[in-house]
């Protein structure tokens, strides 16, 4: 199947190809438009699909394809793609939920004038993150993360007419640049320690253990660099305040933001140069890791406990995106690289399922995203109801039937077996606590309670949307057969092993114990929440009953921690008198240098201007003058008297034969 | 009285100095021609004196030059007449104080 390695590189190409189509199309050609974008999408998820068959020959299959991009001096710069199970699985995660979104895009769109112009930006979108995955050299993987940034900017700051949507288009963008420039550094100094920029080359690439032997013990910090890439793109802690808000953007976006692209691009960056991070372990702990493993606990946390006290059904959502990332970056920190990925993989499939669910309630609901607005909406929307609810089980790690709860399993496992501590394995259980309330309590407001003035206009979605909302309801539950731990296939495909079948390994112990947590947790919501919203139908439930147990603490937890008032006063309170102060200085002290200078062209302008008109001019005036004066004398000589000239040669010859005998 | 070479060289310079009063002071464009053959007459006179009173007396030596000038003479006087009959048709007259249009 050498063709379909050489041939990797179609996979992204394909949608960018469409994607330029597309924009070349009028805006009334919205028909085109929608089909081009699927069928592009469709192409790519069938190359996918070979490219998987691909990888299935031998356990831990590797291929592939380098090629020189220039060369400068003695040394090349390489690109390539490189074909394994990491990239293979993210490739089907990708195309495939990224085609429900698509076909949920069309009737989700169906309004909009810019109907064309979302779909190039979609494909466009779709094709950077494939691009990202089968990137076998830093430098081509930066550049398509680097157009994953861009996309993204392009669909969040979609409704330009927005000042709020333009105002996250550019935080989205500006954040994530921060932790893109470390992202770069790491990429320089890889590049100056190991002299190579590819991954996989043969034994040559920096991933491989001679590569690694080069770096040494720069090893570490290059991957520190290189994890700020990652945290700003996934929205981890510190750099995680731009995630909420590119709710903003149409919801299909986030959808695609959160589920199958961008946010995942930082955990798989992570698990691709993972050697990187691992290099030098002791026992599978090492500097790099233990502060990935702080960030993603810090993560998923402080998202999670945010995402108690949200209204916006987009945003709890979107807090439950990065404490979920957080949950991953933990994965990877205590070496579940494979469990990790999973989640990422099973996260991509419920969560694009839980936003396009939240898609077809606001769309329901005529652009409603207030959760105490809602309420009863049950059997009003029961399609949208059936799969947020299997989205949400999946988010709250319910066991047995959903593939979100055997990743998380996966993950506390991975947690547990960590020498260096068992603090985050006891947080995590926390968190799946946290994580499994705020679902509750956005299913009890959104679905059950009674309904509100809003919820009697609700209908149910149209099935080109409401049929993608199945597919991926369907395809998160039937992931889950290849995750048991009875049967790890997906785990052993990653990890390059054989998966065998043995039953007694499908009752783990923590399996209980999670199972404790999420009845635990669904119970407690369904207890602290079965008043809510009550009273009246006619206004908004106006207080949540945690608010009214503890104003204070909700209060802070509903304004995000204070943390973007925190960058305000800080960050770009600085950065805005550092601006002031370069206008001053522009302005008083640089200008003042221009000014100088200005004055001293003037004054050699003047000198210059003198010496022209007084000495040069004069001089060539009079030397004219002269010729003409000269030039009046000799034309009144030629008086154009034939007989005169003649006279003028015959007197002329007479004074040559007088000198000639005088000297002779 | 014998024949001298002063003699001849007398008769030629007179010739010239004729020829060049003619082109200096006639106003008609014809008669300064025949002023310019006059001195070129006096230029072959010259010519033939030398030679017949020269270190080689013998034919056809100087004969050859003065019949080679006169055959220019010839061409040169066609020319000038065929300058002449041009500048009349154009100016309709050949008096050369008119033909002044070389003034600068």
């Amino acid at each position: 199947m050498a063709w379909s390695v050489n041939n990797v590189w179609l996979i992204p190409a394909l949608p960018l190809a469409v994607s330029f189509v597309i924009l070349s199309l009028a805006n009334s050609r919205r028909k085109s438009a929608a089909a081009l974008a699927v069928i592009g999408q469709i192409a790519a998820l069938t190359l996918s699909i070979f490219a998987f068959v691909t990888t299935l020959q031998t356990p831990g299959y590797r291929a592939f394809h380098n090629f020189t991009w220039f060369t400068f001096g003695d040394s090349a710069l390489g690109l390539g793609w490189v074909l394994d199970p990491l990239a293979a699985a993210m490739l089907i995660m990708i195309a495939l939920v990224g085609l429900c979104i698509f076909v949920f895009s069309i009737g989700y769109m169906a309004g909009d004038k810019d109907f064309t112009r979302f779909f190039a930006y979609l494909s466009f979108f779709s094709a950077a993150m494939l691009g990202v995955v089968i990137a076998n050299s830093l430098l081509l993987l930066f550049v398509c993360w680097e157009l994953v940034g861009l996309a993204s900017y392009l669909l969040i700051g979609f409704w330009i007419h927005k000042p709020s949507a333009a105002a996250a288009a550019k935080k989205a963008f500006i954040t994530t640049r921060i932790g893109d420039m470390g992202f770069f550094l790491g990429m320089i100094w890889l590049y100056g320690n190991s002299g190579t920029l590819l991954f996989y080359d043969d034994g040559r690439g920096c991933l491989e253990s001679a590569g690694l032997v080069m770096l040494g013990s720069s090893a570490t910090f290059i991957a520190l660099l290189i994890f700020c890439g990652a945290v700003g793109k996934s929205g981890q802690f510190p750099l995680h305040v731009w995630l909420p808000d590119a709710m903003e953007g149409p919801t299909p976006v986030s959808a695609l933001i959160h589920a199958a692209t961008m946010v995942a691009a930082g955990v798989f960056l992570v698990a691709r140069v993972y050697p990187l991070f691992a290099f030098g372990d002791e026992d599978g702990v090492t500097p790099s890791l233990t502060v990935v493993v702080s960030i993603g606990v810090i993560t998923a946390l402080m998202a999670s406990l945010i995402a108690l006290a949200q209204f916006d059904i987009k945003r709890i959502l979107a807090y439950s995106t990065v404490s979920q990332l957080g949950l991953m970056m933990v994965s990877l920190g205590v070496g579940g690289v494979a469990a990790g990925i999973m989640h990422l993989i099973a996260h991509g499939f419920f969560k694009a399922l839980l936003f396009l669910g939240a898609g077809s309630v606001i769309h329901g609901v005529h652009d409603e995203q207030d959760i105490r607005k809602m309420g009863g909406l049950r059997f009003l929307m029961p399609v949208t109801f059936l799969t947020y609810a299997v989205g949400m089980m999946n988010l709250s790690g319910v066991p047995f039937f959903f593939s979100g709860g055997w990743t998380k399993e996966e993950i506390l496992h991975a947690t547990m077996r960590w020498h260096a501590s068992h603090l985050p394995h006891y947080l995590m259980l926390a968190g799946v606590v946290l994580t499994t309330l705020y679902m509750t309590r956005q299913m009890i407001f959104i679905f059950f309670n009674n309904r509100r003035a809003v919820s009697d206009l609700a209908h149910e979605s149209p099935r080109v949307m409401t049929l993608p909302l199945i597919a991926l309801a369907i395809c998160s539950i039937v992931l889950g057969a290849v995750l048991t731990p009875a049967w790890p296939w997906l785990h052993s495909y990653l990890t390059g092993e054989t998966a065998r079948f043995d039953a007694t390994l499908f009752i783990q112990p923590v399996l209980f114990v999670s199972l404790v947590l999420v009845g635990a947790g669904i119970a407690l919501g369904a207890w602290i929440y079965r008043n809510a919203g009550m009273e009246d139908r006619h206004r908004p439930a106006e207080t949540d009953p945690l608010e009214h147990a503890q104003p204070a603490l909700f209060r802070f937890l509903e304004h995000k921690m204070w943390l973007d008032e925190l960058y305000e006063r800080t960050v770009l309170a600085s950065s805005r008198a550092a601006a002031r102060f370069s206008d001053w200085m522009d302005r008083h002290v640089w200008d003042g240098f221009v000014r100088a200078f200005g004055g001293l062209g003037q004054l050699f302008g003047i000198f210059t201007t003198n010496l022209d008109e007084r000495g040069i001019n004069a001089g060539v005036d009079e030397t004219t003058s002269g010729a003409r004066g000269l030039g009046r004398v000799m034309s009144g000589w030629h008086s154009g008297q034939i007989q005169t000239y003649l006279g003028a040669v015959a007197v002329g010859m007479l004074a040559l034969l007088i000198i000639y005998a005088w000297l002779a | 009285m014998t024949p001298t070479l002063q003699l001849f060289l007398i008769v030629a310079a007179a010739l010239f100095c004729i020829g060049l009063l003619a082109a200096l002071s006639r106003r008609h464009a014809i008669f300064i021609l025949i002023g310019i053959e006059m001195m070129l007459a006096a230029a072959n006179l010259n010519f033939i004196a030398f030679w017949r009173f020269g270190p080689q007396p013998q034919p056809p030596t100087g004969v050859m030059v003065a019949i080679f000038s006169i055959a220019i003479a010839a061409a040169e006087a066609a020319v000038g007449l065929a300058l002449v009959i041009a500048v009349y048709r154009h100016y309709r007259t050949t008096n050369v104080d008119q033909l002044n249009q070389l003034k600068g």
